[in-house]
């Protein structure tokens, strides 16, 4: 009889991965799906702060983003350690932001132009000095609509 | 002579691969967020004449340098700030023309008239941190939409947030016609006024 009795006793079937690929495709295709490549790299800290009376901004391609913070640890020798502003690739100037906003504005169509909205992604640690010059220097170039972006979540997670 | 099969491909490293490129994916992706606080800038206009607004009908709120927030010449702490400014919105202590019919605040008559005339004036100084600014928009922004769902229930059943929701959603049954009718209206009862001084 032992012909069948060659299997060992006790020992646990291995457990079959023939479905492994499947599940990782199932993720890998998840993430190819929500992974929206970043169109400008982010030489500056930006880390949100979060608010939860937030509206959704819907028409992506009409969307200037302004970016605020302190220069990340490669740019500190030459930018220092004050809260910068970054627009596209580069760090800018105060002054810098109406002919942002007048180039972006003759990139998109006439008529979506009045729609255009702001978005201002600002570190939460950035001081409200350099915001309020940027929005002033908007309201100079009367992009007035704007969008302090935010991630989403209670206020008490602001203070650390 | 034995059957002859085809060999078959080892697929034993397809999870390798796969895995290889979900790695890629999950490192380069940064879910975008894109969603926040929307405010409209106020104008440069050149006009010289002041606007006469009576001192009762403005709540002011300041951030300081250290982050410390005073409002009505108060100390306050985050919390009490969306109860204190909802109170003043909703005081509706106005009479005659000024009337507010709908508020259901104390009428005290020291405070705002009605939620039309009230205006929550911010000022912040340079040295304020961004995150708390934004705490207390977000704040203010909550006793907003606070009164304006509660407004919302009242007339229409639904709440002012629910209403908006619908009036996005494309497959929402309803007539959007009469929504964005409700929805203004709402909006003209408690509109947002909040003034940044610079």
């Amino acid at each position: 009889m032992s012909k069948f009795n060659n299997k060992k006793k006790g020992e646990l079937p291995a457990v079959n991965t023939a479905s492994l690929p499947d599940i990782v495709f199932m993720l890998l295709f998840f993430f190819m799906v929500a992974t929206v490549m970043r169109d400008n790299e982010l030489k500056i800290k930006n880390e949100l702060p979060a608010a939860n009376q937030v509206e959704k901004l819907d028409k992506k391609d009409l969307v200037m983003y302004i970016y605020l913070g302190k220069p990340n640890d490669g740019f500190k020798d030459q930018f220092g350690e004050e809260a910068r502003i970054q627009l596209n690739d580069k760090f800018a100037e105060v002054g810098d932001v109406p002919a942002f906003i007048y180039s972006e504005r003759e990139s998109k169509r006439e008529e979506l132009r009045p729609f255009l909205t702001t978005a201002l992604k600002v570190d939460k640690d950035a001081s409200m000095g350099i915001v309020g010059d940027v929005k002033q220097e908007l309201r100079k170039v009367n992009a007035l609509k704007i969008n302090y972006t935010t991630r989403i979540g209670d206020v008490s997670l602001n203070s650390n | 002579m034995a059957k002859r099969s085809s060999p078959e491909v080892n697929a034993g490293s397809m999870a390798d691969i796969a895995f290889l490129l979900l790695i890629f994916f999950l490192v380069t992706t940064t879910i975008e967020t894109d969603s926040g606080i929307s405010r409209k800038l106020p104008p440069i206009e050149e006009s010289e004449e002041d606007v006469i607004i009576k001192q009762k009908n403005i709540f002011t709120v300041i951030l300081n340098g250290k982050n410390q927030l005073l409002v009505e010449d108060e100390v306050m702490e985050l919390e009490e700030l969306r109860e204190a400014a909802i109170k003043f919105l909703d005081n509706g202590g106005g009479s005659g023309e000024d009337k507010c019919n709908y508020c259901k605040g104390a009428a005290n008559p020291k405070s705002s008239d009605n939620p039309d005339k009230a205006i929550i004036s911010l000022k912040n100084e340079r040295e304020t941190t961004y995150a708390t600014y934004i705490s207390v928009q977000n704040e203010l922004v909550a006793a907003y939409t606070f009164l304006r769902n509660r407004r919302g229930e009242e007339l229409f059943g639904t709440s002012y947030t629910e209403m908006q929701k619908n009036y996005k959603d494309v497959n929402w049954p309803g007539s959007k016609a009469k929504l964005k009718e409700n929805i203004t209206q709402i909006k003209l009862e408690y509109p947002q006024k909040l003034s940044e001084v610079q």
